[in-house]
């Protein structure tokens, strides 16, 4: 596909056949020699041709391919014109990120990583087919799907100081219990307050690496050395039931002729499917928000245990990177509600926005993009500029560069373990060969996909999080 | 399409990955292929319902091995679809469903019986698995089980390509 350089990070996809707007891919040219590999630039215009997109399709600087939208595509639809996709969120629906900082430095924990890590590992259960610790009933599951974070917090997992510290406040108020199946619950109800496998980490780690101190000190990260946990997961299995529900009624409502791509499938905003997508999908992301809310809980309690003290683990922020929002941005001049589908993205709001808890308002909020095991993880900050470059959108990992196939032929867990050990990092698993899939030789460089959406104006480089000890499903 | 609704039987208690012997000639259940996001694979048989069978036995591969899954524990498995495409998604739907619900390991597929239905498509049928409790090792997870890329090629046999969201 011919691309059009706007800058050394940014090129567009020109506009031709039944695309309605262009593409636009943020990129080094060494992040772009990935996507040029695979699909991703054919998804991103594949979504530039729905109805009622506005102004670009755009592809964040860690984007590969998916299936229906890139992993790490944006797009913004019209209420009216315009359409929500299932596809455009994911399966994963509000696969996301918390983290938590701590009063604790590198050196307290020092011989107590181990202790802390088997804990943890003790506490959050991980993994496929690993039900939670917490019995649940289809009327609690129902509140929750319809408060989220909130109802954990209700219910003693957290502090009412976590909901602020939270994408939504912890809470999307268009849930409808209702509108998620049976089937869907069923596999929800054994699941809340598990991690999950595949890509899904649970890890200790420092502050190495602080570019903005202002920023960094007003979202509590003080000094390098101090201690943080990083939480990764999702809505596990009840939003993923969610998605394929909801992508068969689509199919079955309103076919499947003249997609490209099957995982495509929408429905206008404004019909009554869409309405009941939109009402389960929130659903999904209020069970997300509590899960790791009580894993967060969970963490906590073990540190306060093995290390005697509570170590002041106060939230900085917990984001969706899969999910559809209705948001004002700016179109043509004027004001506008859009739809706006980050399916592997971080929202990115600067100063200003209302939806940035007042704590952060004056800085914009935290953008929390986790590296592959093992590697850095960073800490953003959105910036006003960003809602006219991508929504107010940037990258939300470090993004595959090879197949989890190929990952397992060139790497064996119990090297990459050995490896880490020697850096000083812990690691638990619950399978060596999942630890292989998960080789960070299989990802990106995430320094590059930050570095990229720093210079963008997508998010600035706030702080650089290294890793203790690592807990994988 | 007769052939669809014809039984066919292949369960293996042991064997080992995708190729399986049928009679003196070999016939590979299924290849697993590169996709750098997510999971892909190629399931084949002599009919669709063979096809499927080993479809389901490429997507328990990715999480577990089932060749060493006991058979202890039969689930019966219906489901419909309005076309094939969809009956494949929701057929390998309900192996995701039984992990996350039941902790139930698909090790085997018996007797799956595939005809036009009310809905479009129809499909009878029976996993054969252990819990999960039995001490296996769980390699991977997989999420869901998508459209994109799927493929149901029909020749001398027939061949299902599907790409899973892991």
């Amino acid at each position: 596909m011919e691309l059009r350089k706007i800058s050394e990070i940014a090129w567009e996809i020109p506009k031709d056949g039944d695309m309605k707007v262009p593409g636009l891919v943020y990129a080094s040219r060494k992040l772009l020699t990935g996507v040029e590999n695979d699909k991703t630039l054919t998804q991103a215009r594949n979504v530039a041709c729905l109805p009622g997109i506005r102004r670009m399709s755009y592809v964040m600087p860690d984007a590969h391919q998916g299936y229906g939208f890139p992993i790490g595509g944006v797009a913004a639809f019209d209420l009216e014109e315009g359409i929500i996709s299932p596809g455009g969120v994911g399966y994963d629906i509000n696969c996301g990120v918390r983290l938590l900082r701590s009063d604790f430095t590198e050196k307290d924990l020092e011989d107590r990583r181990r202790a802390l890590l088997a804990g943890i590992f003790e506490e959050v259960p991980a993994g496929v087919g690993k039900g939670g610790v917490t019995k649940l009933s289809r009327n609690v599951l129902r509140d929750i799907l319809s408060r989220g974070a909130e109802w954990a917090v209700e219910n003693g997992y957290g502090e009412s100081g976590d909901l602020e510290r939270t994408e939504e406040r912890g809470r999307m108020g268009e849930a409808d219990p209702a509108a998620v199946s049976d089937r869907a619950m069923e596999r929800g109800v054994p699941q809340l307050g598990t991690l999950g496998a595949g890509n899904h980490f649970l890890e200790i780690q420092q502050v190495d690496k602080i570019y903005d101190r202002p920023v960094a000190a007003a979202f509590g990260l003080d000094a390098e050395g101090q201690v943080t946990v990083m939480i990764h997961c999702g809505s596990r299995g009840l939003g993923h039931q969610v998605a394929s529900d909801y992508i068969n009624l689509m199919e079955n409502a309103f076919g499947t002729a003249g997609l490209p791509d099957r995982e495509l499938v929408n429905a206008p905003f404004r019909s009554g499917l869409a309405r009941r997508y939109y009402g389960a999908m929130c659903a999904a992301v209020n069970y997300a928000f509590a899960n790791r809310q009580m894993i967060a809980h969970r963490v906590r309690d073990v540190f306060a245990k093995v290390m005697g003290a509570a170590g002041g683990m106060g939230q900085v922020y917990d984001v969706c990177h899969n999910v559809a929002k209705v948001e004002t941005h700016e179109l043509g001049g004027l004001r506008k509600d859009l739809c706006v589908h980050r399916k592997g993205a971080t929202r990115s709001f600067g100063p200003g926005r209302p939806e940035v808890p007042a704590v952060y308002r004056s800085v914009g909020q935290p953008v929390l993009i986790p590296g592959s095991m093992g590697t850095a993880s960073y800490v953003l900050a959105g910036t006003r500029e960003a809602e006219g470059l991508s929504f107010g959108s940037t990258a939300h990992g470090a993004g595959r560069l090879m197949s989890r196939h190929e990952a397992l032929r060139r790497f064996r867990g119990e090297q990459i373990r050995d490896d880490l050990a020697r850096r000083g990092v812990e690691l638990r698993a619950g399978s060596w060969k999942g630890v292989a899939e998960e080789a960070s030789g299989a990802y990106k460089d995430v320094d590059e996909v930050v570095r990229v959406s720093h210079e963008a104006g997508l998010g600035r480089l706030v702080a650089r999080l290294v890793p203790l000890a690592v807990m994988k499903g | 399409m007769a052939g669809h609704a014809g039984r066919s039987r292949f369960f293996l208690a042991t064997g080992g990955g995708g190729v399986l012997g049928h009679g003196g000639d070999h016939m590979t259940r299924y290849e697993i292929l590169p996709h750098t996001g997510d999971a892909e694979f190629r399931a084949y048989g002599r009919t669709l319902e063979e096809a499927f069978g080993n479809a389901a036995l490429a997507l328990a591969s990715l999480m577990w091995d089932w060749a060493k899954v006991k058979p202890r524990i039969v689930r019966q498995v219906r489901t419909e679809g309005r076309d094939r495409e969809q009956l494949l998604v929701n057929f390998l739907g309900e192996i995701l469903f039984l992990l996350d619900t039941q902790s139930f390991l698909v090790g085997g597929v018996d007797g799956l019986r595939i005809a036009p239905g009310e809905a479009g498509w129809q499909l009878d049928g029976r996993f054969l698995g252990d819990r999960l409790s039995g001490g296996y090792e769980i390699h991977g997870g997989v999420k869901a089980v998508t459209y994109n890329d799927m493929r149901i090629e029909e020749g001398d046999g027939v061949a299902l390509q599907v790409v899973v969201d892991v």
